[in-house]
């Protein structure tokens, strides 16, 4: 039976810096702190009387593996601001490049962070140089997989990390049908790929189930960038007023606030594995039919099951890109001359990672005058922290290697992300 | 290059959102066999469990530094590696994980005063090279991936030479 102190000072194979105390005394967890170590940046208030039209590239800023979620976050949140509705085609660009870098973030996620675990070795790094070794068949699965997302997004967008193109109403430049083709063919090809690497991730046989509610945005179709909020129970809420749908708690310790619903005050999941949970029937009709056995398992409590669902979510953004390049005929269109007027406008997308929301307070002159952002890693660490504690105290027995290797594993199956989890400052002082 | 001698590098984050970082493993996709032949790869966080500063011929360095406790772990790197490489715009420059530079006092709100004083942030952000000797800058926001690959080529020639 383990007794005294864990310590993890620097979790590996995560965005950002984060670490893990744990005291045990007498065969029970007596406290338990998931610590986002990671500094603030202040964004939110240094963006304040800066340009509404500089504002989206300047917070894409916030987050480098998925600076294209915070862009077209912010982008919904001045344009609502603004009374500005979006052309068809904007909305297609927009999911296209989308669908590229949920490719490359969840591939990354999966196959540089995960997959080490899976096949009991501490990097991708240590993956031998045999292409008859199932790792290595992975690993350079990943390598096409990620550069079609990249090609995608920077195709479309101009760039996969701080796209350039993107802007208030529309695009500065429209891509070339000619640029667009051949990403059609790489995207058919790293079907087969993608679908080897589900088949691997539904095969880990990892479990730790604890009865979480989920949230997530739900449309017509599953679509990450436009819907109603929903969660476990049914209960639906516009983007308007997801602000007050939760309550947002300091947890001292760590440089990230946490949230709980501000009703039950119960934790909450938002990402892959919630999107799956609620959604897996709006999943692109070729992604259900080739992936009928593995859909079963949604909905789930186990969290490992996330890295499965984000494995899905790969074939669900190649089949829904596959859709839209199929049908895609580009017309020559120019952004809307935006003639700024006071107004406030609320984004809701769903990033990588889950949720994300973006506020934005435009004054008369086209300036921010307030601005605010709630990221999915903030929404998930009370999560974390009770999955851990339950681990702990289930999983005693064991040396503290195999303890601190197997809390490591279930913070990586959350795939979280630091440097945007520290980002929110409408804080109350409600937690001692 | 069998025979040869493989450049020891760490790779190390500090404020910044670690765009650059992901760069890096994007130019793994085209790179990482050919780099696991010459590059011994000593401490890289992102990628790996067991990590070690010992011995670094290059350390390349992505973000700004905000309080004493990043200063002291980037002079000990500094201590452990014959080169540092600046990484990316707020390595390079500050910016833009320094705009907290430019508050007012009236821009610092209780939250913000609350955050400053309750962990260990320093009074300024500032770029590396104000705190460490930098040999070598690869700027961009995210870094300028031709210039970091010709730096690294730089330094593979070097150790060889050596």
């Amino acid at each position: 039976m383990h007794s005294g102190n864990i310590t993890i000072d620097n979790i590996t194979k995560v965005e950002g810096t984060a670490g893990l105390e744990v005291s045990i005394s007498e065969g029970r967890v007596t406290d338990l702190k998931f610590i986002i170590k990671d500094y603030r940046r202040f964004y939110v208030e240094a963006v304040k009387g800066k340009p509404a039209v500089a504002a989206s590239a300047f917070l894409s800023r916030i987050c480098g593996t998925c600076s294209l979620a915070h862009l077209f976050c912010s982008l919904e949140a001045i344009e609502k601001s603004q009374g500005i509705t979006l052309s068809d085609q904007t909305k297609l660009l927009r999911r296209l490049a989308y669908d590229g870098l949920i490719l490359r973030d969840h591939a990354l996620h999966l196959y540089f962070f995960v997959l080490p675990d899976l096949l009991n070795i501490g990097s991708i790094l240590d993956i031998p140089d045999d292409p008859q070794n199932l790792g290595h068949q992975l690993l350079h699965d990943s390598f096409d997989i990620k550069k079609v997302g990249n090609d995608l997004t920077t195709v479309v967008a101009g760039a996969a990390i701080h796209a350039p193109l993107p802007c208030i109403g529309g695009f500065l430049k429209i891509p070339k049908p000619e640029d667009l083709k051949p990403l059609a063919d790489r995207l058919e090809k790293i079907r087969p790929q993608i679908i080897r690497a589900i088949s691997f991730f539904a095969k880990d046989s990892q479990k730790l189930e604890r009865n979480s509610d989920y949230l997530a945005l739900r449309g017509n179709n599953f679509n990450f960038l436009e819907g109603q909020i929903v969660n476990s129970s049914g209960k639906n809420v516009s983007e308007e007023k997801f602000h007050n749908f939760m309550k947002s708690v300091v947890i001292p310790y760590s440089q990230a606030e946490g949230y709980v619903f501000e009703d039950t005050h119960e934790d909450y999941l938002v990402g892959s594995l919630a999107r799956l949970n609620l959604n897996k029937d709006l999943l692109n009709s070729r992604t259900q039919k080739d992936l009928e056995p593995y859909l079963t398992v949604f909905p789930s409590n186990n969290i490992f099951h996330n890295n499965l669902a984000q494995a899905i979510e790969l074939l669900q953004v190649v089949d829904d890109a596959l859709d839209i390049l199929k049908n895609l005929n580009l017309i020559e269109e120019k952004p809307p001359v935006v003639r700024f007027k006071e107004g406030v406008g609320v984004g809701v997308i769903e990033a990588p990672r889950g949720i994300l929301y973006h506020y934005a307070k435009i004054d008369g002159n086209g300036m921010i005058a307030d601005y605010d952002v709630i990221v999915p890693t903030a929404q998930n660490q009370i999560n974390i922290e009770n999955d851990l504690k339950k681990y702990f105290q289930e999983n005693l027995d064991k040396d503290e290697e195999t303890l601190k290797l197997g809390a490591e594993k279930i913070i990586r199956a959350y795939d979280p992300c630091m440097s945007c989890a520290t980002n929110f400052l409408k804080i109350t002082f409600n937690r001692s | 290059m069998n025979g040869s001698k493989k450049l020891v590098v760490g790779w190390f984050s500090f404020t910044c959102c670690e765009d650059s970082t992901i760069l890096f493993t994007e130019l793994l996709n085209d790179h990482l066999d050919d780099w696991k032949q010459k590059i011994e790869f000593r401490y890289l966080k992102a990628l790996k469990t067991k990590n070690s500063l010992e011995g670094l011929d290059v350390a390349f360095i992505e973000g700004a530094i905000s309080s004493p406790k990043q200063e002291s772990e980037v002079k000990k790197i500094r201590e452990n590696a014959k080169y540092v490489v600046a990484i990316g715009a707020c390595a390079v420059t500050g910016m833009p994980s320094c705009s907290r530079n430019q508050f007012t006092s009236k821009e610092i709100s209780e939250k913000i005063a609350w955050y400053l004083s309750h962990f260990d942030y320093s009074p300024k952000v500032r770029k590396l090279d104000e705190v460490i000797k930098v040999d070598d800058y690869v700027n961009g926001c995210p870094m300028n991936t031709t210039r970091f690959l010709e730096v690294l080529d730089k330094y593979l020639k070097m150790i060889n030479a050596q």
